[in-house]
C-alpha cells in the first residue's frame, strides 16, 4: 500500500545575509516524507542539513531567512500559516530533538514541569494531574523509572536526557520528528542503545522521523530512505540499501568509501580531497565539480537536476 | 611613507568599524571627549574667556547668553570659565589618584599572587574588605580626617581603588603561575621566563589599561562627591563638585545654570573615560581569549 | 535544607573577620589625624587644663592601642558608646534615622531592579535594533551621573518648574509624624494607622529621592540583564522550548528570565554598597533625615564614636545583604552544591 506523504518540501531556499555577503545555505531543495518512514538526511558540516531541519518548523535562526519554497503539511504551507497556528504545530504535530541533550532542558525546572508545560500548551483542558500521569506513562515507555520524572536535568546522564527529549517530542503523538544530530554527543554504546530504542518507538508510535546527521552508520541502522546533501542541495536520494550498495553520485560514493572497514585490510584512511564549496558564491555548475575526479566540462557549466534512475534519484551529468 | 601609513590606518579604521559596530563608535567618542577635556585642562587659558575668580564677567545671576555661554553665578563669575578651569582640577586629582592606586595595587597583586601563602591570604582578606565596602564612604572618612588639601584628597581617592588593581593582577598572576609550572615540567629555563614576560605583559597591560580608564572615571565622581559634601579641596581652587554645592541654594529662585553645567561637565568627563574603558574591554577581550 | 544551613554558618564566620578589619581600619584612621577633636569641641582658645580634663574624660589620653582594646571590649558588650559631641548615646540618633535610610534604599532598589531588568530584557530581545542601542547607551550614561546632580535636576524639573512633588524631607510640615510613628518605616506606619492622607504625603516625599537612586542603579541592572539574557537566549533549551510550540513571550519571560535572574541576584549583594554610597549623596541633597546624612554631619563635627558606629553598621549591612543574596541564590538554583 502506497503510504501518503506526511510532509512535502518544495523548492526550499534558505539564505543567511551576513556582512560579507549572502550565504545560500539551502538552494532549491525538494523532499517528501511518507507516513511512518525514516528518512536520513546526510552530509558534511555546513551542507545545510541542519538549516533544512529548522526550516520545517520555521525556526531558522536569525539572520537566516527562508527566501522561497513551500513546506506542505496537512494541506497547508507551513511557511505561510499565521504564527499561532505555527505554535500549535510545534511540539504537537511536528517535534524536534536537538544534538546536545545536556543543554536542551531548562536546568532550573524539573523534568516533570517541562513535560506538563508541553502538554498544557497544546491540550489546554488537561489538568496538571492528568498531564503528570501522561508523563509517567511516557517514562515507562522510555524505560526510565517513574520517580525520576521529578528530578532536575543535571541529575541525569546524557543518554537518559536524550531519551527524555524523545519523550517530550512524542508526548503529543506527532506525525513527524526531526532529529538533528541525535547521537553526536553520545558515546558509541549509548548510541547503539539509542538506535534500538528509537526503532522500537517508531514502530509503536508509527511516527515519521527525519534523521539529520553526518553519521552514515546511524542512518544505515535506522533509515528507510536517505537524502544526501552537498553545498545546500540534495544530490542523491532514494532507498537506502540501493544507495549504499550502488551509489551513483561521486560524492555519495566518496562518503561511503570513507567509512573504514574493520574487516578489510585497509592501510590508509580514505578521504576526499578538497573543501566544501563557498556558499556565498557557489560554483556555476555542479557544486561538487571542483572535487570530482570524473568531472566533465558540462559539470562546471550547468547545474544538474535531480533525475530518477531505477529506484533512486541523483543530480549528476555522468548519467545524462 | 607617512601617507601609506595613514591610508593603512584609515582602512583598518573603516574595516573595524564594520566589524565591531557600536563598540567602535563608543571608543572613538570616548577618546574624543577625553582628548578634548585634557586639552582644556592643560590649557585652560586658551578656552576660557575669563578667569575662574573674576567677578566682573557679567551681571550677577545672568542667564546663559553670548557673553557668558553658561551664565553667571552669584558672585558674578562666568560659569563656563569656572567649568573650564575646574577640568584642570578634577582631571589632575583623578589622574594622579589613579596613578597612585595602580602603582601600589599592581605590585602588591603581583607579589601576592606569586608568593602566596599566609601573606597572600591576609592581604587578600584586607583587600576584599575594602573592596566590598562602599568606596565613597571610606573616602569620606579618610578625607574628613586628613583634612582639606589637594594631597590629602588625592590620597583618599587613591586608596579606595587599590583593591581593584590588586585583585585583577593577582588573579592573572595566579593563572599564569599555573601555566608556568606546566611549562617548567619541560624544563627549559631562562628563555621560558623571557617568553613569559612577553606573554604576561601584554595581557596584564591590556586589563590594567581598562581598569585605569575606569578608575579615572570613578575617581572623578568620587572627587566631585567629596567636594559636594564639603570635604574636598580648599575654597580657592575651582571645583565642579563644590560649585554644585554652593549653587544649589539658588535653585529654588530659578537660577539653574549655576549647577546644571558643572554637573553636565562631570557627566561628560566620566562618560568619556567610561566609554574608553568599557569599549576597550569589549574589544580586547575576544582577542585575549583567542590567545 | 541542611546544606544551606552549613553554607550559612560558613559564610557568617567569614563575614566576621571582614567587619573586624574595617572596624580596625576606621578606628585607627579616625585617631591618626591632625585635627584634634577635643580642641574642635571646646575651641582652640580653651585653657590647657580644661582640654586635658576633657581628654581624660573621653579616654583620649591613653595610648592608641589601649583605646582600641577598650573599644573592642565595649563592642563585645554590644555597646556602641556615647557621642563625643552630643549628650546622648550613639545609638539614639542611629535608631531614629536608620529606618529612613532603609526605606529610601529599599524603595529605590526595587524600582531600579524592575526598571533595569525590564529594559535589559527588552533590549536583549530586540538585539541590534535602535531600541536596543538606546537602552545600551542608557545603561552606560546613567551610571556616570552624580547622584546629587541627578537629584537636583529632578528637583528642578518636578519640584520647581512643575511643582508636582516635594523636594525635601520625609513629610510635609502639615503632617504630624508622632501620630503614626511606629516602626520608623513611614509607608508602613501610615497604613497601619489608617492615615491615608499621611500615607500619600510620605509617598510623595519618597518619589524623587528614590527615583534618583533608582535611575542611577538601574544602569547596572540594565547592562547585566541584557548581557545575561543574550547568553541565555542562545542556549539550546530556549530553542528546544520554541520547538515545542511555547509562545515567544513565555519563552522569554518565563524560561529565559529565570535563568537570567540567577546571576543578577548575585550582583545584588555588591550593589548594596553602591546603594549606600549613593544614599549619602541623595540624603544630603533632599535633606532626608537618614543615617547616611547623619554620618556626614557627624564627620564634620568629629564625633568619632558615632562615625565609627555608623561605619560598622554599614559594614554589617553590606555583609548581611551579600549573605542573604547568596542564600537566595542557593535556594533558587538546584545545581548549587556545597
Amino acid at each position: 500500500m502506497e503510504k501518503t506523504n506526511i510532509i512535502e518540501i518544495k523548492n526550499l531556499s534558505v539564505d543567511y545575509p551576513i556582512y560579507v555577503g549572502n550565504v545560500h545555505a539551502v538552494s532549491d531543495v525538494s523532499l517528501n516524507i511518507k507516513k511512518g518512514e525514516v528518512v536520513g538526511l546526510v552530509g558534511e558540516s555546513g551542507c545545510g542539513k541542519s538549516t533544512l531541519g529548522l526550516s520545517l518548523l520555521k525556526m531558522v535562526r536569525a539572520p537566516g531567512v527562508i527566501s522561497s519554497g513551500e513546506i506542505i503539511y496537512s494541506g497547508r504551507d507551513i511557511l505561510k500559516i499565521p504564527k499561532k497556528d505555527l505554535l500549535k504545530l510545534r511540539g504537537n504535530n511536528i517535534s524536534m530533538i536537538f544534538q546536545n541533550p545536556l543543554n536542551s532542558l531548562n536546568p532550573l525546572y524539573k523534568v516533570s514541569d517541562q513535560f506538563v508545560e508541553t502538554i498544557k500548551t497544546h491540550k489546554t483542558d488537561v489538568s496538571k494531574k492528568e498531564a503528570l500521569k501522561m508523563s509517567e506513562e511516557m517514562f515507562e515507555k522510555l524505560g526510565i523509572e517513574k520517580s525520576r520524572l521529578y528530578e532536575y536535568p543535571h541529575q541525569m546522564s546524557g543518554g537518559m536526557r536524550q531519551r527524555i527529549m524523545i519523550g517530550i517530542a512524542l508526548i503529543m503523538n506527532p506525525d513527524l520528528i526531526i532529529a538533528d544530530e541525535p547521537t553526536t554527543s553520545l558515546d558509541v554504546i549509548v548510541e547503539a542503545q539509542f538506535v534500538d530504542f528509537l526503532r522500537n518507538l517508531k514502530d509503536e508510535f508509527d511516527v515519521s522521523i527525519i534523521v539529520i546527521t553526518h553519521n552514515l552508520g546511524l542512518v544505515a541502522e535506522l533509515a528507510d530512505r536517505i537524502a544526501v546533501m552537498y553545498g545546500g542541495k540534495i544530490i542523491e536520494k532514494g532507498n537506502i540499501k540501493k544507495i549504499y550498495h550502488d551509489p551513483m553520485h561521486e560524492y555519495t560514493r566518496g562518503l561511503i568509501d570513507c567509512i573504514p572497514n574493520v574487516k578489510a585490510d585497509q592501510k590508509k584512511l580514505i578521504t576526499m580531497p578538497g573543501a566544501p564549496p563557498d556558499l556565498i558564491n557557489p560554483p556555476k555548475g555542479c557544486r561538487f565539480s571542483p572535487r570530482c575526479s570524473k568531472a566533465k566540462d558540462i559539470c562546471f557549466e550547468k547545474l544538474p537536476e535531480l533525475k530518477k534512475y531505477d529506484g533512486h534519484e541523483t543530480a549528476c551529468w555522468l548519467y545524462e | 611613507m607617512v601617507t601609506t601609513f595613514l591610508r593603512k590606518f584609515l582602512n583598518y579604521f573603516k574595516e573595524s568599524k564594520k566589524k565591531y559596530g557600536v563598540q567602535w563608535w563608543i571608543l572613538v567618542i570616548g577618546i574624543v571627549i577625553v582628548f578634548f577635556v585634557t586639552l582644556t585642562a592643560l590649557f585652560p587659558g586658551v578656552f576660557a574667556p575669563y578667569g575662574p575668580n573674576y567677578m566682573e564677567s557679567g551681571d550677577q545671576f545672568a542667564p546663559p547668553s553670548f557673553q557668558n555661554i553658561f551664565g553667571v553665578d552669584n558672585l558674578g563669575r562666568d560659569v563656563y570659565s569656572r567649568v573650564v578651569y575646574g577640568s584642570k582640577t578634577i582631571l589632575g586629582v583623578a589622574f594622579v589618584a589613579a596613578l597612585i592606586s595602580s602603582l601600589i595595587g599592581i605590585p602588591l597583586g603581583l607579589i601576592s599572587g606569586f608568593v602566596g601563602g599566609v601573606f597572600d591570604r591576609v592581604l587578600s582578606l584586607i583587600m576584599d574588605s575594602i573592596f566590598s565596602f562602599p568606596g565613597l564612604i571610606l573616602a569620606i572618612a579618610l578625607a574628613a580626617m586628613l583634612g582639606p588639601g589637594i594631597v590629602n584628597i588625592t590620597g583618599a581617592v587613591a586608596v579606595i581603588y587599590i583593591p581593584q588593581y590588586y585583585r585583577q593582577v593577582r588573579g592573572q598572576t595566579l593563572s599564569i603561575k599555573e601555566e608556568v609550572f606546566i611549562e617548567a615540567g619541560r624544563a627549559i629555563g631562562a628563555s621560558k621566563l623571557r617568553l613569559l614576560r612577553k606573554y604576561i605583559f601584554p595581557n596584564v597591560l591590556a586589563t590594567v589599561v581598562v581598569i585605569f580608564s575606569l578608575n579615572i572615571a570613578d575617581a572623578i565622581m568620587t572627587e566631585a562627591a567629596l567636594s559636594y559634601l564639603g570635604l574636598g579641596l580648599p575654597a580657592g581652587i575651582p571645583d565642579w563638585g563644590r560649585d554644585i554645592a554652593m549653587g544649589k541654594k539658588y535653585l529654588a529662585s530659578g537660577y539653574w545654570w549655576v549647577i546644571t553645567f558643572p554637573g553636565l561637565a562631570i557627566v561628560s568627563l566620566t562618560l568619556g573615560f567610561t566609554m574608553v574603558g568599557e569599549s576597550l574591554s569589549e574589544l580586547l577581550n575576544p582577542k585575549l581569549r583567542d590567545k | 535544607m541542611k546544606r544551606i544551613l552549613k553554607y550559612f554558618t560558613i559564610r557568617l564566620l567569614l563575614t566576621i573577620p571582614m567587619i573586624f578589619i574595617l572596624l580596625t581600619l576606621i578606628f585607627f584612621v579616625l585617631r591618626v589625624m591632625p585635627a584634634d577633636p577635643v580642641k574642635s569641641m571646646l575651641g582652640a582658645h580653651a585653657p590647657e587644663r580644661v582640654i586635658e580634663q576633657k581628654r581624660k574624660e573621653l579616654g583620649l589620653d591613653k595610648p592608641i592601642l589601649a583605646q582600641y582594646v577598650d573599644y573592642l571590649k565595649q563592642l563585645a558588650r554590644f555597646d556602641l558608646g556615647k557621642s563625643m559631641i552630643m549628650e546622648q548615646k550613639v545609638i539614639t540618633p542611629i535608631k531614629d534615622k536608620l529606618p529612613a535610610t532603609l526605606e529610601l534604599i529599599i524603595f529605590g532598589l526595587i524600582i531600579a531592579l524592575v526598571l533595569g531588568v525590564f529594559l535589559g530584557a527588552y533590549g536583549a530581545n530586540n538585539r541590534g535594533t535602535g531600541k536596543d542601542t538606546t537602552i545600551r547607551l542608557y545603561g552606560l550614561i546613567v551610571f556616570c551621573i552624580p547622584a546629587y546632580w541627578m537629584g537636583l535636576m529632578l528637583q528642578l524639573i518636578f519640584g520647581i518648574w512643575f511643582d508636582w512633588l516635594p523636594i525635601a524631607g520625609r513629610t510635609s510640615s502639615r503632617v504630624l509624624v508622632a501620630e503614626f510613628n511606629n516602626t520608623g518605616f513611614y509607608l508602613i506606619d501610615t497604613l497601619i494607622a489608617g492615615n491615608i492622607p499621611a500615607f500619600l504625603d510620605v509617598l510623595a516625599h519618597l518619589v524623587l529621592p528614590a527615583l534618583t537612586l533608582a535611575l542611577i542603579l538601574s544602569g547596572i541592572f540594565v547592562r547585566l540583564t541584557r548581557a545575561n539574557m543574550l547568553d541565555v537566549l542562545n542556549n539550546d533549551y530556549i530553542l528546544a522550548a520554541r520547538a515545542r510550540g511555547i509562545s515567544e513571550k513565555k519563552v522569554v519571560y518565563k524560561h529565559a528570565l529565570k535563568n537570567t535572574m540567577v546571576p543578577i541576584l548575585t550582583m545584588l549583594g555588591m550593589q548594596f554598597a553602591l546603594l549606600i554610597a549613593n544614599a549619602v549623596l541623595t540624603e544630603s541633597t533632599f535633606s532626608w533625615p537618614g543615617m547616611a546624612n547623619l554620618l556626614v554631619k557627624r564627620i564634620h563635627l568629629r564625633d568619632y564614636p558615632t562615625v565609627q558606629a555608623i561605619i560598622i553598621l554599614i559594614a554589617v549591612m553590606v555583609s548581611l545583604s551579600s549573605l542573604i543574596v547568596d542564600l537566595v541564590y542557593a535556594w533558587i538554583d538546584p545545581r548549587v552544591e556545597y
